[in-house]
């Protein structure tokens, strides 16, 4: 029971950052195209300027939650997708360094320079996030002991020699390299003015088609590949209601979005990441990481979480302090609210 | 040792030594950039605003860097010691997730309505978001500690059926015994960093002869921290840590002082190299009978020496665990003579104008950093060859599934990156440091550079 409350946390927790870092991500993947000028540039930045760092603690304190909660899972998944996880703290730490450095100096080789950089390493994070979810869904070729390691690649086919990038991952790093796309051009066309808001948002539209698509491919594929996602269906229909609030979030996002309601389609797109994560943990429940070698092998909530004793101890502490973060957060968003200045 | 652990052990040690002398100055200058806005609220002195104004910015690039640094310490736990994060995770997940939640975003927050703020806030607000700031981070140091000090000392845990280590009482995991003057020990060595790298710059200005009227301040300021925090570095607080490992830890004391034969009436060595083959001291320089005073408070006291302890319980690199300490006591030691004959000047009104003074100052800049750096070395060597203190031994806690081979690519990797980091960041603060303070309106800060 405690277990499965802490799974729930640990999934609110990584919905939160994949929901706020999310946009700041976006919001890098398109800088490059959306933003033409100097002056635009520095606009898309401002938009996320007093927060990102705020949205990227959402990854920690996700981790740390995860550690406390699930040592056995941190600990199996951070050694086995080892390589992957070094690039993500690389392209983490490039990044903020290039949010940070970029305006600096005004430079024509400067800030170019930083541009590329931050756009590039954001698109590389979306695509690994997503492909970490794929791995998730798909399940890794976990030992006795509990443990595994992946290579990068293999033959890029999800069997049982897979790696971490095979064609299903790669396909759900796709989904979340548009989905996050996506999600960042609604933040800034709700942060800002003029074309550059134009230009969000009709960049927006342009790649939702393309989500639709990604999205109903990878429900298609995920169902062939992992007999759990069947199994929690058939047995608790009333889970149903996951998919649905994705559903319902991307529909919100192109209605809302074509009537220039840019927050109404930011928040949709919030609904759309957040149906379509609790879709997936619902659906690999109660596994934390599937085996896709030996199904009996796959870590779960039970032979995976701290003992109960911490687990309870851990809720008197999480529930104020989150509390808490969630008032500065409010507080700091509520500071820096309407649009960014030119 | 097997390749793999060495690796593991060296990425670690590498990824943490460079993060921490970020946060080393984010702690301290947190502390005394409150000090500068509370003088500046209560006085209205404006060169009190314009130099807390400086040194945000100079506190925001090392934010960043700190920030940038840290996220991998908290994936290594998981990445390369897997084994012990599985067996102790139920234990020290609860300090290290705590620190997610209750300091960074704390931190997070509260720092970007410091630097971003101050057009928007009252001044008092603005005071109060530093008072928070400060706060955030010197939690964040709390959690951090405590953690180490469960690897140190381990309390509050039973051992389950399967040999899991069991969290037994949260109050005795952060109510743990060896916290308290590690802590203080820790917190304190940042202010002397802090402090000395603002007298420094207040030298420097005065001897380049610009800025002189925040250079004043500067000087001033971390001046009297200075000697304050230093003088406290060696008493309490290195005294109550010495003390500690001298009851919980004697092999590791052993090693650190090079005293290899049980010694009734034990010196201290000022100089020396320890020979671990013929088991003696080469070289000595000693104060004879000091360490039983010191560590006993008798000058007879008898000190057990290394030949008394089992091989297999010594720390594995004894010359670079004695080296690390000595460093650290003798860098301490002398910036506490320098702190001292700097506040004599100031006193007498002659620090000011004393260029020698001013030089020894501004070339001092290094050596808390250094200092601070073999102080952790001499820690987390001491522990060794345990890395949780009895319990379980640091060759038991790497990750078994990764190789050495990519340990060391990822080890590259970050060398690489790094020393990337370690130019931009000089570059970035010698260009804040030639803009100087004066010329600073109410400005956006360093992080606002990057949204203009």
């Amino acid at each position: 029971m405690i277990t499965t409350v802490w799974f729930c946390l640990v999934a609110i927790m990584v919905a939160g950052y994949v929901v706020l870092d999310g946009f700041d991500l976006g919001a890098g993947i398109i800088h490059l195209f959306v933003a033409k000028t100097d002056q635009e540039r520095r606009q898309v930045l401002r938009s996320i300027g007093p927060v990102w760092d705020g949205n990227e603690v959402w990854l920690l304190a996700a981790g740390g939650t995860l550690y406390f909660a699930f040592p056995a899972l941190y600990a199996a998944a951070f050694s086995g997708f080892y390589l992957a996880l070094m690039m993500v703290l690389w392209l983490l730490i490039l990044r903020g360094i290039s949010i940070e450095l970029r305006s600096h100096i005004e430079s024509p080789i400067w800030r170019p320079f930083w541009d590329l950089l931050f756009g590039g390493s954001s698109a590389l994070l979306a695509l690994l996030y997503g492909a970490a979810l794929g791995n998730v869904i798909r399940g890794v070729p976990l030992d006795k002991d509990g443990y595994f390691f992946l290579p990068l690649w293999t033959n890029l086919l999800p069997g049982n020699n897979a790696g971490i990038v095979d064609w299903y991952t790669l396909l759900v790093g796709a989904a979340s390299f548009v989905a996050l796309a996506i999600h960042g051009c609604y933040w800034v066309a709700y942060k800002t003015n003029g074309d550059l808001q134009q230009r969000s948002r009709s960049f927006g539209q342009n790649c939702w088609w393309a989500l639709v698509a990604f999205i109903a491919a990878i429900t298609f594929f995920s169902f062939r590949l992992q007999p759990n996602l069947n199994t929690q269906f058939e047995e608790y229909p009333w889970g149903y209601v996951f998919p649905a609030l994705g559903v319902a979030g991307l529909a919100g996002m192109y209605h809302y979005a074509g009537k220039k309601q840019d927050l109404a389609a930011f928040l949709s797109s919030c609904l759309f990441l957040v149906g379509m994560l609790t879709s997936a943990t619902f659906g690999v429940y109660p596994y934390v990481l599937p085996s896709n070698v030996e199904p009996t092998a796959g870590l779960t909530i039970s032979n995976a979480s701290a003992a109960p004793y911490g687990l309870y101890i851990g809720l008197a502490w999480w529930i104020p302090g989150m509390i808490l973060a969630g008032v500065y957060s409010v507080f700091v968003y509520r500071h820096f609210a309407g649009k960014v200045s030119d | 040792m097997d390749s793999a652990l060495a690796v593991h052990r060296l990425h670690f040690a590498f990824t943490v030594t460079f993060h921490y002398l970020f946060p080393q100055l984010t702690m301290g200058l947190a502390l005394l950039i409150v000090i500068l806005k509370t003088v500046a609220l209560r006085t209205g002195d404006e060169h009190y605003n314009q130099a807390a104004r400086f040194w945000v910015k100079i506190f925001a690039i090392n934010f960043a860097m700190g920030v940038v640094t840290g996220i991998p310490m908290e994936f290594q736990f998981g990445t390369n010691w897997s084994r012990f994060s599985k067996a102790a995770g139920g234990v020290i997940g609860q300090t290290l997730a705590m620190e997610g939640v209750y300091s960074f975003f704390l931190e997070s927050t509260f720092l970007g309505l410091f630097v971003f703020g101050e057009k928007r806030l009252s001044p008092r607000m603005h005071w109060f978001s530093s008072v928070l700031v400060c706060a955030g981070s010197w939690l964040s140091g709390f959690f951090i500690i405590a953690t180490d000090a469960w690897m140190q000392h381990p309390t509050a845990y039973k051992t389950g059926a399967n040999g899991e280590i069991l969290l037994d009482s949260f109050w005795a995991l952060v109510g743990n015994p060896w916290i308290l003057w590690q802590y203080l020990h820790n917190m304190i060595g940042a202010v002397v960093t802090g402090s000395l790298v603002m007298a420094s710059i207040g030298a420097y200005y005065l001897l380049a002869g610009r800025f002189t009227e925040h250079a004043r301040v500067f000087v001033r300021v971390g001046v009297i921290a200075g000697t304050l925090a230093s003088i406290a570095m060696l008493f309490p607080t290195g005294d109550g840590q010495g003390k500690m490992i001298a009851e919980h830890q004697p092999v590791t004391l052993a090693a650190m002082e090079g005293l290899f034969d049980t010694t009734a009436g034990a010196p201290v060595v000022l100089v020396g190299q320890p020979d671990t083959d013929k088991m003696e001291l080469d070289n000595p320089i000693v104060v004879p009978k000091a360490l039983s005073f010191l560590t006993y408070r008798r000058w007879e006291a008898e000190v057990k020496g290394l030949k008394d302890f089992p091989r297999d319980q010594w720390p594995d690199n004894i010359p670079l665990l004695y080296y690390s300490y000595h460093i650290m006591v003798g860098i301490g030691t002398m910036l506490i003579a320098l702190m001292l004959i700097c506040v004599w000047a100031m006193w007498r009104s002659r620090l000011y104008g004393n260029r020698p003074l001013l030089w020894a100052l501004m070339l001092a800049m290094p050596f808390p950093y250094i200092a601070t750096t073999a102080g952790w070395m001499t820690a987390e060597l001491g522990r060794q060859p345990w890395l949780v203190y009895g319990l379980m031994r640091t060759a038991d806690g790497a990750s078994s599934r990764v190789s050495a081979a990519n340990g060391l690519f990822t080890l590259i990797g970050f060398m690489g990156i790094y020393l990337l980091l370690g130019i931009l960041f000089l570059f970035l603060v010698h260009r804040e440091i030639d803009h100087g303070p004066a010329a600073t309106a109410i400005s956006e800060g360093a992080l606002q550079g990057a949204i203009q």
